[in-house]
């Protein structure tokens, strides 16, 4: 009687084995902690027919945004921070397109890049828009109200970032098409020489000084930095959040 | 073979035709000239013998992205419109002098007109009838119901239009901070001198325009409460 139930008790085990190992194979795998995707999206302004303002030393700002988006994205890269550019050529980009590139890069900082020989030092823009309550799905055109604080806070860390470096920053808000529909945390960084305008003090620090270009570079990356720790604090306190052990 | 006449006729012809091309030519031009002699000769500053008042600008400065209330004394004529456009003719001056702290040339004349309309779906106006016509014309009526249309008329919000020249847009710094200074220092001196102008718009050589010199967005409605004088804006 033994002998003969041998067989069926091999073949059983040998079915429970099988299964065992079709159910591990089927089991969810274990829950993987996500890298944090930090984007920077970089706007240079202008491009192809619109050449935006003429800079004194006869350069078009068009050509000075580019150059300078290529030195922050140099220096961002070499940081390890993934970066998004809406044009890498003297190219024609519209203010739509430009707010899609951002708005598909799911960006933690949006900078709108600009040059002008009004005024003096660095001059950061955010959005006019009234703040708004995030909502699932916004209006194309007054995209960036929900992340007014957000931008806020951007252009905090951008301030401190630049004051630290040893240059004039002013604030303020202004209607820009591109960074209204943009919904990352958006700044329109404006550069103007260093020095007080209207004197011949300013040639101190021009536009085309790349000793000046590099400290402005330098001082936006470091501050893109900090937000990326700051964001990175933020997602850790959060439930649920990537880096949530 | 075309008879000797057919050929004098058709020389004669073509010479007529050229000779009244020539005479449309002229008369066009000449009435080119007595249209812009016309435009010339249109009152471009408010006239001296208006009483002068006290006006508010709110005078913008580059150094620190800042709109500061400046106190003139300056002869207003009565009319909104033309007032609004002696109060804009004034602070673009300011503008246009040489170590302005937010220069911009043009002066007076970049100014060509300034519309005053009722918003559109304006609050005080909305249990008055908003049927009633351009201001000026609602004084022949009499009775508690004209009154208080009058009433309501004269607290009705308005929107104003400002018409730059295409000389003043093309000749505008190029600059984020530079171009959002003139509009708000504009939006803000009109409201401070007409409290009932609430939101302004922009137009050049009577056209909508896409910006102002490459950078402030002349196609929206400003508010003119979001002009307010700001001090310094340094950190």
């Amino acid at each position: 009687m033994s002998t003969a139930l041998l067989p069926v008790l091999v073949a059983a085990a040998a079915l429970l084995g099988l299964a065992g190992i079709t159910s591990a194979a089927q089991a969810p795998p274990a829950p993987q902690a996500q890298p944090s995707r930090f984007v920077v999206v970089l706007d240079a302004a202008h491009g192809g027919d619109d050449a935006g303002g003429r800079l004194s030393d006869g350069h078009l700002e068009k050509a000075f945004t580019l150059a300078f988006s290529v030195r922050l994205r140099s220096l961002l890269a070499a940081r390890g921070i993934q970066v998004v550019t809406t044009r890498e050529q003297d190219e024609n980009v519209g203010p739509e397109r430009r707010a899609e590139i951002a708005d598909h890069a799911n960006a933690q900082a949006c900078l709108s890049l600009h040059g002008t020989e009004s005024g003096s030092g660095i001059h950061l823009f955010i959005s006019s828009l009234q703040p708004a309550q995030p909502a699932r799905f916004a209006p194309w055109k007054t995209a960036q109200a929900a992340s007014i604080p957000r931008s806020l806070l951007l252009a905090g860390v951008l301030n401190s970032a630049l004051l630290h470096g040893g240059m004039s920053v002013t604030l303020g808000r202004t209607a820009l098409p591109a960074v209204e529909s943009m919904t990352c945390p958006a700044v329109a960084v404006e550069i103007a020489p260093e020095g007080t305008p209207g004197t011949l003090k300013r040639s101190s620090a021009r536009l085309d000084d790349p000793d000046y270009q590099a400290r402005v570079a330098g001082a936006l990356a470091a501050a893109l930095l900090q937000w990326r720790t700051e964001a990175g604090r933020t997602e850790e306190g959060r439930p649920g959040g990537a880096r949530q052990p | 073979m075309i008879p000797r006449y057919q050929t004098i006729l058709f020389v004669v012809l073509l010479a007529a035709s050229l000779a009244m091309g020539l005479v449309l030519l002229h008369l066009r031009d000449r009435a080119h000239q007595r249209l812009v002699a016309g435009q010339d000769s249109a009152p471009t500053r408010a006239p001296l013998v208006a009483p002068a008042e006290q006006a508010t600008l709110l005078v913008a400065d580059d150094a620190d992205d800042s709109l500061l209330p400046l106190v003139q004394s300056l002869p207003l004529p009565a009319d909104p419109g033309a007032r609004a456009r002696a109060v804009l003719g004034k602070l673009l001056d300011l503008y246009a002098t040489s170590g302005a702290a937010h220069p911009v040339p043009g002066g007076t004349g970049s100014v060509a007109q300034v519309f005053l309309l009722p918003v559109p779906g304006g609050s005080a106006a909305g249990n008055a009838g908003s049927g009633s016509a351009s201001q000026g014309n609602g004084s022949s009526k009499s009775g508690g119901a004209g009154v208080a249309a009058a009433d309501a008329e004269s607290k009705e919000p308005l929107l104003a239009v400002v018409n730059f020249t295409g000389a003043f847009a093309a000749s505008h710094p190029s600059g984020l901070e530079t171009e959002s200074l003139t509009v708000l220092s504009i939006c803000g001196t009109l409201h401070a001198n007409l409290p009932r102008v609430v939101e302004v718009r922009f137009l050049v050589d009577g056209k909508t325009r896409a910006t102002l010199a490459g950078h402030a967005d002349l196609t929206r409605t400003y508010l003119a409460a979001d002009a307010a004088p700001v001090e310094a804006g340094r950190p």
